[in-house]
């Protein structure tokens, strides 16, 4: 969940109105959202970097703000206030709408090239006409595009925006892709040019830019846009140019938006647009810019689409479990700004989605924003008629059962992860890799993650080497999955449920083993015997000590190993005394 | 236990006195060590009520090594004294004794002897008196016996001046009969045996009592994982309130089942390599329902079944893709999807099992976790229903502050209808950690010292069973 953060009396400014701390809440949890703190930047500055950095800092109150991850139009104050106006039907919902140039004249042009074509092959754009910026709007507007780029963009995988003083500048505009070393210009904040080879090297310590150099750093061809006179507008998604940069002053935006996803593109430009053509001379109108891809096809952004949903109020009553009328739902539809009326035709609401609520893109959206608005601690609660019986995994149940008699047995009940290290089942217990049939993590953050463990054994070892004070014996079991490579399945690999018990005292107690293996085959009831039965026959297993080990037989078909643990084996695991250990497969006894 | 001769000896001697007697004074009157006499006291007092002793402390003055040596053999003086002949002794010789410095010199004093310095042959001591009294061995003799008393308490620190004497603290019990006093003593029994129970001898027989304020003795025996303990728990309420479990023995599972059968866009930022831990081996799945696959691609791509879709160029690649199940959410949309594939029967699903995240660890988050789930599939599910269901799910779990520790929805229909279940069906779902719940139970402030080989298995035995609704 995407968190904004909104100074509390220009947000009570905007709203008209003031609130407690508490009200606000309040209203938040009705809008669906969640009032996460109120803090103020010293505060945070004191929490994360200590007081004397926090010196001078402002202590205006700050709201963060909860916001549902697909809702990109609550990212900024003006969202936020425009939403919970309408919400409070303060306000009707503004129409966006898309303009040509005021003179007549024609409009801006982004002409793309198809070198794009390998690295970064959309672009959007449109401009914003005489807007009047003061200190905090200019600020929300840089802060909702950092916002729009954690977010929907994917930290600028997917798109990256781009602003300028459209007055610095004269179209059309070329958005093409060209060696680094080809590329130069005089990026934001630094006072000379640098080539884009340059300029990686440079970013490469930037605590901010640092994180997007991967996107294009191993291309071929970096993306950029020029105007006419060929001056560097933007390197996306990495840096703007300072000689468009806008300022305070600046009356007229040029905004490009490139992408990887056009339709992220398409969304990300009209967030942009739509949340601030409201300081606009004329408000919510925003001109078009002509997009021209290397086919010659001509597309006109932004796109501004309404779309209208027409669904009954049935549907909606149905499925969120309450009773309205038609009229009363599209008024709650109206409210989330979903402009909604009843059609005239049974209980038909038409129900329109404007582009600020790219979220919506289907009829279970609709109805989840009428439950909210009619507050879902209205709805009454109810118990499904839904009527089954119940039935255990047979697996699941039979680990249960045997659990609670190994406990009954004197054994512990041990609780070890499924992720280990190679060295965990390879080398330290005497095997080769290659031989475990392990599945191995392609991205592991450190070596206790590299596979899916093959044995539960190392995790008892593990547990035992961390509770060495305790008094001895020391008698674990577990009973878990181990994971195998197994091409039969659709993915290449199973689970397979093992019962691992070890005995760790000053002699082996290859006797208890024993009598455990015993005692399991007992309460599975399968009677000692070579053929129906179980018996255990000598084997040679690296992990244990030559001649103290025996293979285990039920029904005539291995089901594991018994034995004394090999002394390297007990060394490795950083143990002292002689262990003893039984490792079963207990699926065969479903 | 005391020897009973010496027991019975004691119990006679306070027989005889009104009040009480001092231990020290057994002692005497008993010619034994005083230690002995402690012993006895104590004994005595384990038998119940025959007698009640109190302890005290007493100053009191004794011989040092010195003076018990002139209480047998007599003082330094007495001795130099009695080792003189009646025609002298010369004075080398005498100081030649054990005693001579220090009895010449008192002798002298005391004017039982003098000393001849012209005597021909050296100088020569003679007797002054014909006999002499040893006041000194006498007093000391005194308080050997435990006559102290009859000393002047000048006397008493002359001596201790001259290290014979010192004065120690001695502890010692003041004894008066006990409610059930009685000269001869019964022996207690410690414990009932099979031969008195047998023999009837138990009625006769008087038992030690027992010190309750004691600790038993721990049972030898194994103790379950108190996170399983909580797992039994969850599973039984669920088996309770009718929901099926089910398989979720399957860690590894392909990107497909986990994300996109989800309708999870493959941009998605839970598929990114910080928070997903993805297989290099077996690295992709080779075998989906096809014409499944298709309307997932489709909706994805494009829309239908109602919803406008993500719009974006989906790809098999990514879907192939194996990973570490980040939810189980992954089976039940398997479950789903097999649900789909015969006529539609209402169905409740549950399951608890483990899911692993490639997050950052610290105290409450681990790479791997256990996430309960509960999946209700029906026509005409309400949002009224998964509140209420959910209403019943947390009551069951004693838990007041639900939306606290879980997540509860409707399942998608772009995630549904591809399946192929019927358009009216609803499935509402919710999940949530085994572990917070857990921590919370217990008390537990750190995942680790709960789960893993870092526990501490001493919080493993001690762990009380698991009453969620209490």
């Amino acid at each position: 969940m995407p968190t904004v953060s909104v100074k509390r009396d220009l947000l009570f400014e905007a709203l008209g109105q003031k609130y407690t701390d508490e009200e606000f809440d309040e209203l938040c949890f009705e809008f669906g959202l969640e009032l996460d703190e109120i803090t103020s930047e010293k505060e945070i500055l004191i929490r994360e970097q200590g007081g004397e950095k926090a010196e001078g800092a402002s202590d205006v109150v700050l709201y963060k703000i909860d916001v549902p991850a697909n809702r990109y139009d609550l990212l900024c104050l003006e969202g936020l206030v425009r939403g919970l106006q309408v919400f409070k039907e303060k306000l009707e919902a503004p129409r966006y709408k898309r303009v040509s140039p005021a003179d007549g004249g024609e409009p801006q042009r982004l002409v793309i090239t198809e070198e794009t074509a390998s690295v970064r092959p959309h672009a959007v754009a449109a401009v914003l006409r005489n807007i009047t910026f003061t200190q905090e709007r200019y600020e929300s507007f840089i802060e909702l595009q950092e916002k729009l780029h954690q977010n929907i963009c994917r930290k600028r995988t997917l798109v990256a925006i781009g602003t300028h003083d459209l007055d610095t500048i004269s179209g059309p505009f070329t958005y093409t892709a060209k060696p680094p070393g080809e590329i130069r210009f005089k990026p934001l904040s630094q006072s000379r040019e640098y080539t884009a080879a340059e300029l990686m090297s440079l970013y490469k310590t930037d605590s901010h830019l640092r994180h997007y150099l991967h996107i294009i750093e191993n291309e071929p061809l970096y993306p950029v846009i020029y105007d006419s006179n060929g001056i560097v507008l933007s390197m996306p998604p990495i840096i703007n140019g300072d000689h468009s940069k806008i300022s305070l002053n600046t009356k007229n935006i040029f905004i490009e938006c490139t992408a990887t996803d056009l339709t992220k593109a398409k969304i990300t430009l009209d967030m942009v647009v739509t949340m601030f053509s409201e300081y606009c001379d004329e408000p919510f109108t925003v001109e078009e810019a002509e997009v021209v891809y290397p086919d010659g096809r001509l597309s006109v952004y932004p796109e501004l689409a309404y779309r209208t949903e027409t669904l009954s109020g049935d549907f909606i009553n149905k499925r969120v479990g309450i009773n309205e009328s038609a009229e009363s739902i599209a008024q709650l539809l109206t409210r989330m700004c979903l402009r909604s009326e009843v059609s005239g035709e049974g209980d038909l609401i038409q129900v329109e989605i404007p582009p600020t609520r790219a979220d919506v893109i289907h009829a279970c959206d609709i109805m989840e924003d009428a439950a909210i608005a009619y507050g879902f601690n209205n709805i009454v609660r109810s118990t499904p008629r839904t009527y089954t019986v119940a039935n255990q995994l047979p697996v699941n149940k039979l680990t249960e059962l045997l659990r609670q008699d190994l406990a009954a047995a004197g054994f512990t009940e041990a609780l070890t992860f499924a992720l280990c290290s190679e060295e965990d089942i390879a080398d330290k217990l005497r095997k080769n890799i290659t031989e475990t049939r392990a599945v191995h993590i392609s991205n592991p953050k450190t070596a206790d993650f590299q596979v899916a463990r093959t044995s539960l054994l190392p995790g008892l070892l593990k547990t035992i080497a961390a509770n060495r004070k305790m008094p001895l014996p020391l008698k674990l079991f577990e009973i878990s999955d181990v994971v195998l490579k197994d091409e039969t399945k659709d993915v290449g690999a199973r689970n397979n449920r093992r019962l691992c018990a070890v005995y760790y005292n000053k002699s082996p107690g290859f006797e208890v083993i024993h009598g455990l293996l015993d005692r399991v085959m007992q309460l599975l009831d399968v009677k000692p015997g070579r053929n129906q039965g179980y018996h255990i026959q000598a084997a040679e297993d690296s992990t244990f000590f030559p001649g103290r080990c025996a293979e285990i037989f039920s029904c005539g078909k291995s089901i594991g190993h018994l034995g004394v643990l090999h002394p390297d084996v007990i060394s490795r695991f950083e143990l002292t005394m002689p262990c003893s250990a039984i490792d079963i497969d207990i699926e065969p006894f479903l | 236990m005391a020897d009973t001769g010496l027991l019975e000896a004691l119990l006679r001697l306070l027989e005889k006195v009104d009040g009480g007697i001092d231990s020290q004074d057994v002692a005497a009157d008993l010619g034994v060590d005083h230690q002995l006499i402690v012993g006895a006291v104590k004994s005595l007092q384990a038998l119940g009520e025959v007698i009640s002793a109190e302890q005290k402390s007493s100053k009191r003055w004794e011989l040092t090594g010195e003076g018990r040596e002139i209480a047998e053999q007599g003082s330094h003086e007495a001795r130099v004294f009695n080792a003189i002949p009646d025609e002298g002794l010369p004075q080398n010789e005498l100081m030649k004794m054990p005693s001579g410095k220090v009895g010449f010199s008192k002798a002298m004093s005391n004017k039982w002897i003098r000393l001849d310095k012209a005597h021909e042959g050296g100088p020569r001591v003679f007797k002054t008196v014909e006999t002499i009294e040893d006041t000194v061995r006498d007093k000391l003799q005194l308080v050997q016996k435990g006559l102290s008393a009859k000393l002047e308490d000048k006397e008493k620190n002359e001596l201790k001046k001259r290290k014979l004497l010192s004065e120690v603290t001695v502890k010692s019990y003041w004894i008066t009969k006990g409610s059930s006093f009685s000269t001869t003593i019964t022996k207690q029994e410690t414990e009932l045996t099979p031969e008195m129970i047998a023999s009837g001898s138990w009625k006769e027989k008087k038992f030690k009592p027992y010190n309750f304020e004691a600790m038993g003795v721990a049972p030898d025996c194994g103790h379950l994982h108190p996170l399983m303990k909580v797992r039994t728990q969850f599973r039984q309420i669920f088996l309770e309130m009718g929901f099926t479990e089910m398989p979720t023995n399957n860690f590894i599972e392909s990107s497909f089942w986990n994300f996109d059968s989800l309708f999870q866009p493959q941009q998605h930022p839970a598929r990114d390599q910080h928070d997903t831990f993805f297989i290099s081996d077996p690295a992709l799945a080779h075998e989906f329902p096809q014409d499944y696959l298709e309307r997932v691609k489709q909706v994805h791509s494009e829309g239908g079944y109602g919803s406008q879709g993500y719009k974006y160029d989906w790809k098999i690649e990514e879907a192939q893709k194996n990973l570490l199940r980040t939810h189980t959410t992954a089976v039940s949309a398997r479950m789903l999807y097999k649900l789909a594939q015969q006529k539609f029967t209402p169905v409740k699903y549950f399951s608890i099992d483990r899911v692993f995240r490639n997050e950052t660890l610290d105290a409450t988050h681990l790479a791997e976790f256990h996430q309960i789930e509960g999946v209700v599939a029906d026509y005409g599910l309400t949002l009224g229903n998964l509140m209420g269901i959910l209403h019943q799910f947390f009551t069951k779990l004693g838990l007041k502050k639900w939306v606290e520790v879980g997540n509860s929805g409707v399942f998608r229909p772009e995630m549904l209808l591809p399946m192929g279940l019927p358009e009216g069906v609803s499935v509402i779902a919710w999940g949530l950690s085994l572990e917070r719940p857990t921590m919370i139970k217990y008390g537990i402030n750190n995942i680790r010292e709960l789960v893993g080989h870092k526990v501490n298995l001493q919080m493993v035995y001690d762990s009380p069973i698991c009453r969620l609704d209490s």
